[in-house]
């Protein structure tokens, strides 16, 4: 618990059935999201290494504020040497 | 026995009624130099005729490797308002789906099959249902289950069909990773079209060998066709892959050099009329970014305004969303309106079709079935296919065809929202 490992890469995914468009994730993630004209996220499907501290939190700020718990990170290992 | 080179093959025996058991054993009777039907059915390289093209003995061998309690589902909602095939099959050969529902239980070892017709359509479901009972004394492999739930364009999106038999909801479901092992309570389902399940039904009783003597190498087969549009009466035909639609619209008399065809049903996109001497297969069409889909030919004649008849497809299309998702419930009316917008012409109507762009864009790929997507690509290949009419319109001189009354792609009323059957 607690532990993060900085290694591989992630990508913040939603579930368009569960979001509703509070829009909160844009606000705590504007890194990784941006709102379309009806207010629902778009989420850039880049994968984004997990090194990356201030991206990381911010989408588990967005994972953690959103109202209707619809935001998942999806972790990609690294490939194997 | 039927004969391997000669069609129809699903369509045998047809009649105005379904035939009745003895006599389907009678028609398609089996030759018995059939290896194992796994073995026979990946030979064969069969693929579902639903509309998605994902080679069936692939989707047997995932299911094969799943534990505990299985149900084979068979899907005969026919969710597109263009096509007929699955009734007319259900309602002429109902026990050759069955037959092929029957194996596809064997070879996964599912207990329960759950065959599903909207329940719009009663006479298909009496058929279906007599046919079940018909069964019922000689039935040693799975039970079978008639269900009917209500018709809506998604309700026969699997997804949707298997969350209706689990909850009694016809609403697509999120699957965040492909391919996806659908549930019924904890059992795993194998969705299969009905044509689908014909198909496997013939493999089963004559072989591989024989079931690839139609078609092409690559997609092997006959394939159930339905005519609409500038047509006398709307055909439901049997074809082998790879005849050319020019020939098939000779020979239901469709006029065989329309303006453009429209290939896949409403969630697909547009053949124009220079290019229709096109094998009808996958691996012809792919250079067109066509594909067979769910077998649907609706022709569109000279005479037509290419884009009123997409504003009306694409606004019945946006009223048919399950509105789970944002980007569906609200782009797809939004594309209509665009789309009404650019069919007025004018000046607005410049500025319509650069956010119908736009928004086709921003759509594309966000919901959790595939339908916002099959509309994105409905509306890209029109603006692409009736370009000229489009600048038509824009200069603000449209064609006569859009001033006319008469309609080519039928599409059923428009329901008030509140008045839409779910369950």
């Amino acid at each position: 618990m607690g532990v993060i490992r900085r290694t591989g890469q992630f990508v913040l995914r939603v579930d368009p059935i569960l979001c509703d468009g509070f829009g909160h994730c844009a606000e705590l993630a504007p890194e990784l999201v941006h709102l379309d004209e009806w207010g629902y996220p778009i989420i850039s499907s880049e994968p984004v290494p997990t090194a990356d501290i201030g991206t990381h939190e911010s989408a588990r700020y967005a994972v953690r504020g959103c109202p209707r718990q619809a935001l998942h990170i999806i972790k990609i290992a690294p490939p194997r040497p | 026995m039927i004969s391997a080179r000669t069609l129809p093959r699903l369509f045998a025996n047809a009649n105005s009624r379904p035939l009745s058991l003895a006599d389907h054993e009678e028609t398609f009777r089996p030759t018995g130099a059939v290896g194992s039907l796994l073995e026979e059915l990946e030979a064969s390289g069969l693929v579902g005729r639903g509309g998605a093209g994902f080679p069936t003995s692939r989707k047997v061998q995932l299911l094969r490797a799943q534990r505990g309690h299985k149900y084979v589902v068979v899907n005969g909602m026919e969710g597109e308002p263009a096509a007929h095939k699955d009734f007319r099959l259900l309602s002429t050969n109902p026990h050759l789906v069955l037959d092929g529902a029957e194996m596809l239980a064997s070879m996964i070892g599912a207990s329960r099959v759950a065959v599903c017709v909207a329940r719009d359509n009663p006479a298909v479901v009496n058929h279906v249902e007599r046919a079940i009972h018909e069964r019922a004394p000689r039935n040693h492999g799975p039970s079978f289950d008639l269900h009917t739930p209500p018709w809506r364009y998604v309700a026969g999106e699997e997804s949707a069909l298997v969350h209706w038999l689990d909850d009694n909801e016809s609403l697509p479901q999120f699957r965040p990773g492909r391919p996806h092992i659908l549930r019924i309570g904890r059992g795993a389902t194998l969705v299969d079209n009905a044509e689908t399940c014909a198909n496997v039904g013939l493999i089963g009783r004559y072989g591989a060998q024989w079931f690839r003597e139609l078609g092409t190498a690559e997609h092997p087969g006959s394939v159930i066709v339905s005519v609409t549009g500038a047509i006398d009466h709307p055909r439901v035909l049997e074809v082998s892959l790879g005849t050319p639609i020019t020939t098939i619209l000779q020979s239901v008399g469709a006029d065989p050099h329309p303006q453009a065809v429209l290939l896949g049903g409403y969630g697909g996109a547009w053949l124009r009329g220079e290019e229709l001497a096109t094998p009808y297969c996958n691996e012809a069409l792919a250079p067109f970014d066509l594909s067979v889909g769910a077998g649907v030919l609706a022709v569109l004649p000279r005479v037509a305004c290419g884009v009123t008849e997409t504003q009306r497809v694409v606004r019945w299309m946006a009223h048919e969303s399950a509105r789970q998702c944002g980007p569906c419930a609200f782009g797809l009316p939004a594309l209509a309106e665009d789309l009404a917008e650019v069919a007025r012409g004018g000046r607005d109507g410049v500025a319509a079709i650069k956010r119908l762009t736009d928004r086709c864009a921003v759509i594309d790929g966000r919901g959790a079935c595939r339908h916002p997507d099959g509309v994105v690509r409905f509306v890209r290949s029109s603006i692409a296919t009736f370009s000229e009419d489009i600048d038509n319109h824009l200069r603000g001189a449209p064609c006569a065809g859009s001033r006319s009354s008469q309609h080519y792609l039928t599409v059923p009323a428009l329901e008030k929202e509140s008045e839409l059957v779910w369950e």
